[in-house]
């Protein structure tokens, strides 16, 4: 299979993982165009719908990323963003997405770097599997 | 706690026990009214009954009501929520099938309802055909074909009257015939019931309403409890048997986006299903909101991105949306097949994802008022393998 360019959404939370992506920009480093990054106040604001949105339009991977346990903006939103990616990567493979298309991880503010390399890592991920269908059929 | 006492039926007329104990229950003191499904003809002609929840004052009306009738038009916890949400000032009796008291206490659990006003009267649930099949037989008055139905069902007929239609698919999966959370439960499982059926009270308040009534506990209860549990356990056995092959079917019906397409390809986003849901708890449903109001410019997008796209759009985008708002408090009524326009196995897909979701919770529908909604809280260490891109 030739190789496809992936598309990858990614909701980020305001406080951390933006803040992270932002730092990388400062910083010079690089990271792939395939990413799309939606900015939200935290985590636990994205509704299970946009995540299935995202797929129903053709996105390959699905990355939602915010503070660490701890230390949310808002003291709880990552746990329960933490249940609802839980309950998505149950009912999402049952019509054919599989779970490695949705990642939940934790970036925090100064991870710059570790903002970066989790991008490219995907975006290696994503080329490596087929191309999700419901971009062009469904 | 428990107690539990035989009832005698006369004349083979299990129904007429039952309301005899209903309008028993109707005449106590405490209890200003009863909820009931009660027979109901449609217009002046014989065009049939609708079986339909009706709020009981006066003990003289019972005579009509039916809960045994194998119809199920609504989920009537819905209705519950309606006269519990705000303090009534009453109390109440309710009678309820299990999968409505399951709803119940879901709806409990999000704050729509309540159950210090209500007692609780559950009956050994014995299934239901679709409404429509219900509607084609017609009947001027079900208290036969009641009679009929229940004997035929407890002796493991398939369908339950001859020549007859199955029971709602529903029904035919449910593993939870047996109403275990209600206050006062009424026994048909193991009973014969042209002789007798069973009256047991669950709960403290089920306990005090058995007294009043001046029941005594039964001397030989222990014996036949066994041979009842024993009913039930095989009826449950064949429930499950059934349904892990209707899980099968529905898998290969819809394990693609584009399967799950062509399963809803019907779906005219009536919203019906939604509706008819005892747990779907939104005061305003986002379907019914201006973000769904697409810019017509956005169909030719998608028409030119995938060759064609099929109208009503958003079908597959809504019942997965509401796959993950309820699944976790489905109880598998089957209202929203019920309800459904255009017969889509709705219920099969709900309750084969709500298998599963509720499993990868440790969560059961239903089963525990002091348990918690999966969604309502959460753990700081719990399920650390969802996160992380490897």
């Amino acid at each position: 299979m030739a190789e496809h360019e992936p598309l990858i959404i990614a909701f980020v939370c305001n406080w951390c993982t933006y803040t992270a992506a932002d730092l990388a920009g400062t910083s010079r480093l690089s990271y792939p165009k395939n990413i799309r990054m939606i900015r939200v106040m935290c985590t636990g604001m994205v509704d299970p719908q946009y995540v299935i949105k995202a797929f129903l339009e053709g996105a390959d991977m699905v990355i939602v990323s915010g503070c660490h346990p701890g230390d949310c903006h808002y003291i709880n939103g990552n746990y329960k963003a933490r249940r609802r990616i839980k309950l998505l990567k149950e009912i999402l493979p049952k019509f054919g997405i599989e779970k490695e298309r949705l990642k939940l991880t934790w970036i925090g503010a100064s991870d710059g770097i570790e903002f970066a390399k989790t991008m490219q890592e995907l975006v290696v991920q994503a080329k490596n599997i087929d191309p999700n269908p419901a971009g062009t059929e469904a | 706690m428990a107690k539990t006492t035989f009832l005698n039926v006369d004349n083979n007329n299990v129904l007429a026990s039952i309301q005899d104990l209903l309008k028993s229950v109707l005449e106590q003191d405490d209890i200003e009214a009863i909820l009931a499904p009660q027979n109901i003809k449609i217009g002046n002609n014989d065009k049939g009954i609708n079986i339909m929840p009706v709020l009981i004052y006066d003990p003289t009306l019972i005579e009509d009501i039916d809960p045994l009738a194998p119809t199920f038009v609504m989920n009537a916890a819905k209705l519950v929520s309606k006269l519990t949400h705000k303090p009534m000032g009453k109390k109440i009796a309710v009678v309820l099938r299990a999968c409505e008291i399951r709803a119940l206490i879901e709806l409990v659990k999000l704050k729509q309802a309540n159950m210090e006003d209500i007692i609780i009267i559950g009956i050994d649930c014995l299934g239901a055909y679709t409404n429509k099949d219900f509607a084609k037989l017609a009947v001027s008055d079900a208290k036969e074909l009641t009679q009929q139905f229940c004997e035929n069902v407890l002796a493991g007929k398939e369908p339950p009257v001859e020549g007859g239609p199955d029971l709602s698919s529903a029904c035919r999966v449910c593993e939870y015939p047996i109403p275990e959370n209600a206050d006062i439960l009424i026994g048909l499982f193991g009973q014969d019931i042209k002789k007798q059926i069973m009256l047991q009270s669950l709960t403290e308040k089920g306990t005090a309403l058995f007294e009043k009534l001046s029941y005594t506990e039964s001397e030989e209860s222990s014996k036949k409890l066994a041979d009842r549990k024993k009913v039930i356990s095989e009826v449950i056995a064949r429930k499950k048997d059934f349904r892990d092959k209707v899980f099968e079917i529905t898998h290969e019906a819809t394990n693609t986006l584009e399967k799950l397409s062509n399963y809803f390809v019907g779906c005219i986003n009536c919203y019906n299903c939604r509706v008819a849901c005892p747990v779907c708890y939104c005061r305003e449903c986002v379907f019914n909101t201006d973000v769904f109001n697409h810019d017509p410019y956005q169909y030719i997008q998608w028409a030119k991105r995938k060759g064609s796209v099929k109208l009503p759009a958003d079908t597959n985008f809504y019942h997965i949306t509401r796959l993950a708002h309820i699944s976790l408090a489905c109880v598998g009524c089957g209202q929203c097949s019920n309800a459904c326009p255009n017969d889509i196995p709705v219920m099969e897909l709900f309750k084969y994802v709500a298998n599963s979701t509720q499993a990868a919770f440790e969560y059961e529908a239903g089963k525990d008022i002091d348990q918690p909604l999966p969604l309502s809280v959460f753990k700081e260490e719990e399920y650390l393998d969802v996160v992380g891109i490897n």
